[in-house]
């Protein structure tokens, strides 16, 4: 078994090299986008990815003049770091300093870094004696020539800072979610956001002889904003975020690697991409489907109860002076009772039909069911204890405490109904509406608007 | 800046001719020589031509031709690039610079030629469809838009790379070529507007595309100043006055898809890129009223164009080689940001003097 291993590893070792250096990559760098992403600030990493472009000729052009070999990685790399490092700070100092918006400000530091870059890149190319034919592979990346020994520097690198990055864990997410509220507490906001840099910055450079300046900015945003479809908590969405960018960066200089043409960056982008529209449409946190089925869900719920208050409202000011039965009603009463949208009662109605709570009666009249009477005396009930909850708590006028509760009782739970029947200390199990309930189509504005 | 050539021999009628048939059977994406840069390139075209027997035939000055380009690129950029500065959307002409790649490769698939027409449709489509996918990727999946735009054009980027790849066997297509387009070959392709028997009026092919382009962008900014100015306001309240924000949101997108795809056609992206962004942002750092804004950007866009072609050709004073105008004028452009960062009417010394 383990010389089965052995000779695997020994006839594919280049390729085995390429997948585990680029899921590696992109395992950091989705770990490092999740926070780019919280922070709002995705697209630094394509001012970042296009900065590096003058260190890398700059650093050519010093170790061809030294007389170095100038393609070696590890001089590229810190060049590489430096004018991205600068290009990153001119960004957060171009923001600070004047009215500018982010976007200008990464528009101008990516396209004045990646002009002077190419115009670097011209004059360094004619220098003599050393052949710069290579560098093209940091703007569209080439996976498959990396070396044994520039893995072994980009697999530290990420170690890194993917330590780095759990080890201030804490210190990130606070400065994700409120950094006024970090910098009031005496965080050093601004230390912060340099030092998220700089990681995001080390992501990049190492990356770039993998998948290329402009495909590593996808490293950065996909996985990142595919993990946020799943999960609203940090934790998860940290461990997704890195499992799909390790996954799409494996997979893809595989297929990459056995297929001729494709190149690796290219198809892993196209991997992630993949990824992120399934996640876009089926993510449970907030995916496009679940979201909308959801929101059905709710509208359904808030059509019902309405409805359900209506009728029994209508039976209690038909029958003032004992507890309302469940009688039958006509549909005109129930039509001038409420405000209703075009076509909306007879969907409700149908709606309610369906779940069993209205039956039509012989005459055309509806009338509850046995459940529906006892839902519609609960939700009604709910109503009140919120509008007096309101009047006693919240000094709201009577008249006015109808629309205000309209828009809160779908959403109250049972805990919150027994701590507002705690509060105002009525166990009755009904109650009466603290205002007049008009039934008329009524001159001034709708008692309740739809919510 | 116009060249109007005197013919030598009066009534000699001679057939029409087009500098670009003749000195420019290599296109210049295709570029055979390794050794010879762009410069010596035109520079031995030129006398090519000029030993071709046509009396008419006197090419403007290279040198004023990449000028000439180069303003007309630039300003076409800086209009809608103040809008685009505006509506917080600058990272929108870097976004379609790249996104465009999948629209060339496939327009040139289905055509098999680099026939502009083609391209440049297939580039304006790929443009538009960027700022609608963000827009759906925005709307629907409530991301923020700029990472929504970096998924975009990241993946068109992809698609258009493999695109290239797969067919690099039979397709002469470049990546870096429509990354970087060369503005020093515009000199090479000259084309006769009109002539008679005394006189020709002859243009930089490159110079047209991106003349037209402004020309087109002056005339839909001048008839919707009003729209566009409400709508990059106050999105809100041009809604509530029925000026439909969303249809000038398409319309500005679709004028920076048609610039970016019309200039790096001729003159290459970073130009674009450029320019889009950094002369309406130094603008913005001196002015608060819109006109001034569009003026100054505009002001700030023909400098970087003049001083980035002269910066890239007399570098060699200071014992560097020559090198590529396009991106010197990216440089100069950003070397002009500084000054209005620094000096601002609210910049980073003055506020320090205060």
């Amino acid at each position: 078994m383990v010389t089965c291993w052995v000779q695997f590893f020994g006839e594919h070792y280049n390729t085995v090299i390429v997948v585990g250096g680029t899921s590696f990559l992109g395992a950091t760098a989705g770990l490092i986008g999740t926070f780019l992403l919280l922070r709002k600030q995705s697209l630094l990493g394509d001012a970042l990815s296009h900065a590096t472009l003058p260190g890398i000729g700059i650093a050519f052009g010093i170790s061809a003049w030294l007389g170095g070999n100038a393609k070696s990685l590890p001089p590229l790399l810190i060049g590489a770091t430096i004018t991205g490092l600068l290009g990153v700070l001119l960004v957060l100092a171009i923001r600070k300093t004047t009215r500018l918006k982010d976007d200008a400000a990464m528009g101008i530091v990516l396209s004045v870094f990646f002009g002077l870059g190419i115009a670097i890149l011209k004059m360094v190319q004619k220098i003599p004696g050393q052949s710069s034919a290579g560098l093209d592979s940091f703007i569209y990346g080439d996976a498959a020539s990396m070396l044994g020994s520039d893995f072994l520097l980009i697999t530290a690198t990420l170690a890194i800072t993917m330590v780095a990055c759990l080890l201030i864990l804490k210190e990130l997410t606070l400065l994700c979610f409120d950094d006024s509220f970090a910098s009031t507490q005496g965080w050093p906001v601004t230390f912060l956001d340099v030092l998220l840099m700089a990681l995001v910055t080390a992501v990049t450079v190492v990356g770039l002889q993998a998948v290329g300046l402009i495909l590593i900015i996808a490293f950065l945003i996909i996985p990142a904003t595919a993990a946020r479809f799943w999960t609203n908590r940090l934790r998860p969405m940290l461990w997704l975020s890195a499992m799909i960018g390790g996954v799409s960066g494996g997979l893809g200089s595989a297929i990459s690697a056995y297929f001729p043409n494709l190149p690796a960056g290219a198809i892993i982008v196209i991997a992630a991409a993949v990824v992120f529209l399934v996640s876009m449409i089926f993510g449970p946190a907030r995916g496009v489907l679940p979201r909308t089925f959801r929101h059905q869900q709710l509208r359904k719920k808030v059509g019902r109860q309405h409805l359900l208050r209506s009728v029994y409202e209508i039976l209690e000011t038909s029958q003032v002076h004992t507890a309302p039965r469940n009688l039958p009603i006509a549909l005109d009463r129930l039509r001038e009772h409420r405000v209703w949208s075009k076509g909306e009662l007879p969907r409700l109605i149908r709606q309610a039909r369906g779940e069993d709570h209205i039956e039509r009666q012989p005459s055309g009249e509806l009338r509850l069911s046995e459940s529906g009477f006892g839902e519609a005396s609960r939700i009604t009930r709910n109503h009140r204890l919120w509008e007096l909850y309101l009047i006693k708590h919240a000094d709201i006028a009577p008249s006015h405490v109808d629309r205000d509760a309209d828009m809160v009782e779908h959403i109250l739970g049972a805990e919150l109904v027994n701590q507002l029947e705690a509060e105002l200390a009525t166990e009755e199990p009904a109650i009466e509406s603290p205002h007049i309930i008009e039934t008329e189509t009524p001159s001034h504005p709708p008692m309740a608007v739809k919510s | 800046m116009l060249l109007w050539l005197r013919a030598g021999e009066q009534g000699a009628k001679s057939p029409r001719y087009r500098a670009s048939e003749n000195i420019n059977d290599t296109p210049p994406y295709s570029q055979t020589s390794e050794t010879l840069t762009p410069r010596g390139l035109v520079a031995r075209k030129l006398k090519a031509l000029s030993q071709v027997p046509h009396p008419k035939l006197v090419p403007m000055s290279p040198d004023s031709a990449i000028i000439l380009v180069g303003i007309l690129c630039a300003a076409a950029c800086a209009l809608p690039g103040c809008f685009l500065l505006l509506r917080r959307m600058s990272m929108m002409g870097d976004a379609i610079s790249h996104a465009v790649l999948p629209g060339l490769a496939l327009a040139f698939m289905i055509s098999h030629s680099r026939a502009s027409w083609a391209m440049f449709l297939g580039a304006v489509i790929a443009g538009v469809l960027t700022a609608l996918f963000t827009q759906w990727i925005t709307k629907f999946g409530k991301v923020d838009r700029g990472a929504a735009m970096g998924i975009v054009f990241t993946t068109l980027f992809a698609i258009g790379l493999i695109m290239i790849k797969q067919s690099a066997d039979h397709v002469d297509l470049d990546a870096s070529c429509v990354l970087y387009g060369a503005i020093e070959y515009t000199p090479l392709d000259q084309v006769i507007l009109w002539e008679n028997d005394e006189v020709a009026l002859q243009l930089p092919r490159a110079a047209l595309v991106t003349g037209s382009a402004l020309f087109f962008n002056l005339v839909i900014i001048a008839c919707f100043y009003k729209e566009f100015k409400l709508a990059a306001f106050d999105p809100a309240l041009a809604k509530t006055l029925g000026f439909r924000p969303q249809l000038m949101h398409y319309l500005l997108m679709t004028m920076v898809a048609v610039t970016t795809v019309a200039s790096f056609e001729a003159v290459g992206s970073i130009i674009v890129i450029a320019m889009l962004i950094v002369p309406p942002a130094s603008a913005y750092l001196l002015t608060q009223k819109l006109p001034f804004l569009i003026g100054l950007s505009l002001i700030f866009a023909s400098a970087s164009a003049v001083f980035g072609h002269l910066g890239a050709k007399y570098i060699s004073a200071l014992g560097l080689p020559e090198t590529s105008s396009s991106g010197m004028m990216a440089t100069v452009a950003g070397l002009l940001f500084v000054p209005a960062w620094l000096f601002g009417p609210e910049g980073l010394l003055r506020n320090d003097l205060r």
